[in-house]
């Protein structure tokens, strides 16, 4: 079969369905060898999608043959295929990563692998769906699996943060379904394509938006609707903390960015793309201070986790009602902060989870003597914590660079303060960490060895988020297909 | 009135009534039930709104009913998390301490 | 929460349904006409029920994830573990056992019913695999099945028989040219598949979200 034939849409939904599936009849706690061979086949349809796209332009897919208003149509677009890119590049490394984490802690192990298996399928299929309805399955998949990881360790904070996490999701795709509901009765379709010529300033149609918008807000915890997901990342097993800091969050946050600059644009106020920026701003800060008050290393990172959804939120004022090219400037940053955070927190947690099971503690003040145990793993936390900060040449530096011109360039300076400032505190709870891993060990040889695997895949994840820095024009050019 | 339109009526009070509920019950048991208010509103507008002008429409029927499905799901979920935490910590609501995770020197070892 | 929140976030409440109420109110027709596309369909989509046809082919995506949402809501179930020590057990009631034992084999007749009406009345798999449920709910309350902790290897296979004859048939579309999409001919046969083996695991699903947790001993309670 000539690789042109090869349809890399449906089976990027496919493949991820069929090894949770198999994983699921292998039993509990099997399946991490054929999650990382299904993970491995998915990078290259993956890049295979990319490399079509930069040739054919946007991909198509019509779901039973039947297009779009009667079928589902899966499309590919620049967007979309950058969202795919990063979740192969987060899932691969965190299921070598989970491989040798639950040799290490056995809890939560017994389901993960079909569990997360279903969860990358619902993060593939929710970005390459052109379906609000459909949108809608794949978000409730999403939500429902990310609360069953969460929950998995079975301790008494995993599932108390498993069931605020739970009601808040329901909660946010609730809200979703009656702006989905609304929008059905007032056009008829709920495609994509089919809605982009029709959507116009009515008031019904204002209040599915507003639903819509909303409840993803709530999903991406964008301040103050954080409260559900400190507990929820900080406390479950670490590479389900990965998975659901690094992807999970901006599933929702791809949604709000699609319906915002897409189905929704005659729609978009100033007003509130104000609004949303100025909560951005107050994550950046609340969750900065926050993450630099936590006695817990990874309520640290998590916390962090709630500043840098902040960033995402101020493509909205950037980008709504801007001159064109200010506006191309501060989209393309915000995507590329998803993606740099992505990377960057994934192989946070990741390091993070390699210190505590070296320091058999996760209280920052017990870190002592890991710099000297544990080297690779703190460096890859301080790398990663390079790229949060947004210093050169790292994807965070790309994203931030390419917001601060665009608050310059439409005289927006007060984001630009917002930027400099956070990167500032983002320094300050990143060396908080490091200066207590640099601290000497209280007694002696209290630190142990961990599984080199641990620290790698943090490593790699790390300098994933440095490079992106460097490659980030490519990047740039990926996402403009089809925009 | 048509009676399609009645029923989206009905959907918006009930989703509004099911909000304010999942946010006001104290109790874990009454939030759940207040989510399945609330996601009856909006299936009620989907089928309601949709079928406004008397036409059956077999797409929101067939969206609903993967959207009740959905919602069982979840709730069964809901309710199995809600009975281990009750197990767990003795009672079936949400601990405050858990949201506001304080930074608390003494607390015991997570992992 | 304090009194002035909750007033609050109740007049707020009120305020949304006002105002859902009042963008609802005198909509225009909506441009799209969805339920002539279904009928002008119908024919070849290999049933002649239009919801069970939305269902299973032409929006049969939704479907195939939805019946993964039913899988997952299970698993995040078993992951989340259960406390057996704080179970109480139920008494054992005989008569309880014996209408069950009467009723079990009447609600697999009526679900085989659904089941096949689907095609062309209201009916279907789901509608099925509920009546198979609440017979696997009856027979768990009454006595003679017992819980769920571990999914043992056959259980599993029929948990997820359904999906994977789904997953299979989605796959065999792609090379008709798109996933999901039936050749014409085996269109009614394929969906009648898809019907029975979600019937079967939709039906297990379903009762093991009601069976999934620690085994109850029966005979005077526990705590």
């Amino acid at each position: 079969m000539a690789i042109e034939s090869v349809a890399p849409l449906p089976w990027l939904v496919l493949l991820p369905l069929a090894w949770a599936t198999l994983s699921f009849l292998l039993g509990p706690s099997r399946g991490a060898g054929i999650a990382i061979v299904g993970l491995l086949l998915q990078a290259g349809l993956v890049l295979l999608l990319a490399w079509q796209l930069t040739t054919m332009g946007t991909q198509h897919h019509a779901v039973g043959g039947w297009g779009a208003p009667l079928g589902i149509d899966l499309v590919a677009d620049g967007l979309s295929v950058v969202m795919l890119l990063m979740t192969a590049a987060v899932a691969l490394p965190v299921a070598i990563y989970a491989r040798a984490w639950f040799v290490a802690k056995p809890a939560g192990a017994a389901w993960f692998w079909p569990l997360s298996g279903f969860l990358v399928a619902a993060l593939n299929g929710l970005f390459l769906s052109a379906d609000l309805f459909n949108i809608y399955v794949t978000l409730e998949l999403l939500g429902l699996a990310a609360v069953g990881l969460t929950a998995a360790t079975g301790e008494r904070r995993a599932v108390a943060a498993a069931m605020r996490y739970l009601l808040a999701t329901l909660l946010g795709s609730g809200a979703y379904l009656m702006g989905v509901a609304l929008v059905y009765g007032t056009y008829g379709s709920v495609s994509l394509a089919v809605l982009g010529g029709l959507v116009e300033s009515l008031p019904v149609v204002m209040l599915a938006a507003g639903l819509m918008v909303a409840g993803m807000l709530l999903k991406t915890a964008l301040f103050p609707l954080h409260f559900w997901l400190p507990p929820a990342h900080g406390g479950a097993a670490t590479p389900v903390s990965a998975l659901l800091s690094a992807l999970v969050i901006k599933a929702s946050f791809y949604l709000a960015l699609r319906l915002w600059f897409g189905v929704f644009e005659p729609l978009a106020a100033v007003s509130a793309a104000q609004v949303l920026g100025a909560l951005g701003a107050a994550a950046v800060f609340w969750g900065s201070v926050q993450a630099l008050l936590q006695a817990r290393l990874k309520m640290l990172v998590a916390y962090s986790t709630v500043a840098q959804v902040g960033y995402l939120f101020l493509v909205f004022p950037l980008a709504t009602g801007t001159p064109a090219e200010a506006a191309a400037g501060a989209w393309q940053g915000g995507v590329l902060q998803a993606v740099a955070h992505a990377l960057a927190k994934a192989a946070m947690f990741a390091a993070a989870g390699a210190m505590i099971l070296g320091a058999g503690s996760d209280r920052i003040d017990r870190l002592g003597g890991v710099g000297a145990r544990l080297p690779l793993a703190l460096f890859a936390f301080g790398l990663a914590g390079i790229v949060l900060m947004g210093l050169p040449p790292t994807g965070g530096f790309a994203t931030k660079w390419l917001l601060l011109m665009a608050a310059l360039e439409t005289g927006q300076w007060w984001w630009a303060a917002v930027l400099v400032g956070g990167g500032l505190l983002a320094a300050a709870y990143v060396f908080r960490v490091l200066l207590a891993a640099f601290a000497p060990v209280p007694e002696q040889g209290r630190v142990t060895g961990v599984a080199r695997s641990l620290e790698w895949t943090a490593f790699a994840l790390a300098t994933a988020g440095v490079l992106l820095g460097l490659f980030a024009a490519h990047v740039v050019t990926l996402l403009d297909v089809g925009a | 009135m048509s009676l399609g339109l009645f029923y989206a009526l009905v959907g918006g009070g009930l989703f509004a009534l099911g909000l304010a509920g999942l946010i006001l019950q104290p109790r874990l048991l009454g939030k759940i039930l207040a989510f399945n208010i609330l996601g009856s509103g909006a299936f009620l507008v989907l089928v309601g709104l949709a079928q406004r002008g008397g036409t059956p429409d077999p797409v929101p029927q067939a969206m609903v009913l993967t959207g009740i499905v959905v919602a069982v799901a979840a709730t069964a979920l809901a309710l199995a998390l809600t009975r281990r935490l009750a197990d767990l910590s003795g009672a079936a609501v949400l601990p405050e301490d858990d949201a506001r995770a304080p930074a608390n020197p003494r607390g015991p070892d997570g992992d | 929460m304090n009194r002035w929140a909750s007033v609050a976030v109740a007049l707020l409440c009120a305020v949304l349904a006002l105002a859902l109420a009042w963008a609802m109110w005198d909509l225009p027709p909506a441009p799209v006409a969805l339920p002539a596309q279904v009928a002008g369909s119908l024919a070849i989509s290999g049933v002649e029920h239009p919801v069970t046809a939305v269902l299973l082919n032409f929006r049969g995506y939704d479907t195939l994830l939805e019946v993964g949402v039913l899988l997952i809501a299970l698993l995040g179930m078993l992951a989340a573990g259960a406390t057996p020590e704080r179970m109480t057990a139920l008494p054992p009631d005989p008569v309880l056992e014996g209408l069950a034992r009467l009723l079990a084999p009447l609600m697999v007749l009526v679900a085989g019913y659904l089941l096949w009406a689907g095609a062309f009345r209201p009916g279907g798999a789901f509608q099925a695999a509920a009546v198979l449920a609440a017979a696997g709910v009856l027979l768990r309350l009454a006595g003679p099945v017992t819980a769920w902790t571990r999914p043992g290897r056959v259980l599993r296979l029929a948990l997820a028989a359904g999906f994977v004859v789904f997953l299979a048939v989605a796959v065999l579309g792609l090379a008709q040219g798109a996933m999901l999409e039936y050749p014409r001919a085996w269109a009614g046969s394929l969906i009648l598949a898809v019907e029975a083996g979600l019937t079967v695991s939709l039906g297990l699903t379903l009762a093991g979200l009601f069976l999934a947790g620690p085994e109850i001993p029966r005979g005077g309670p526990r705590t």
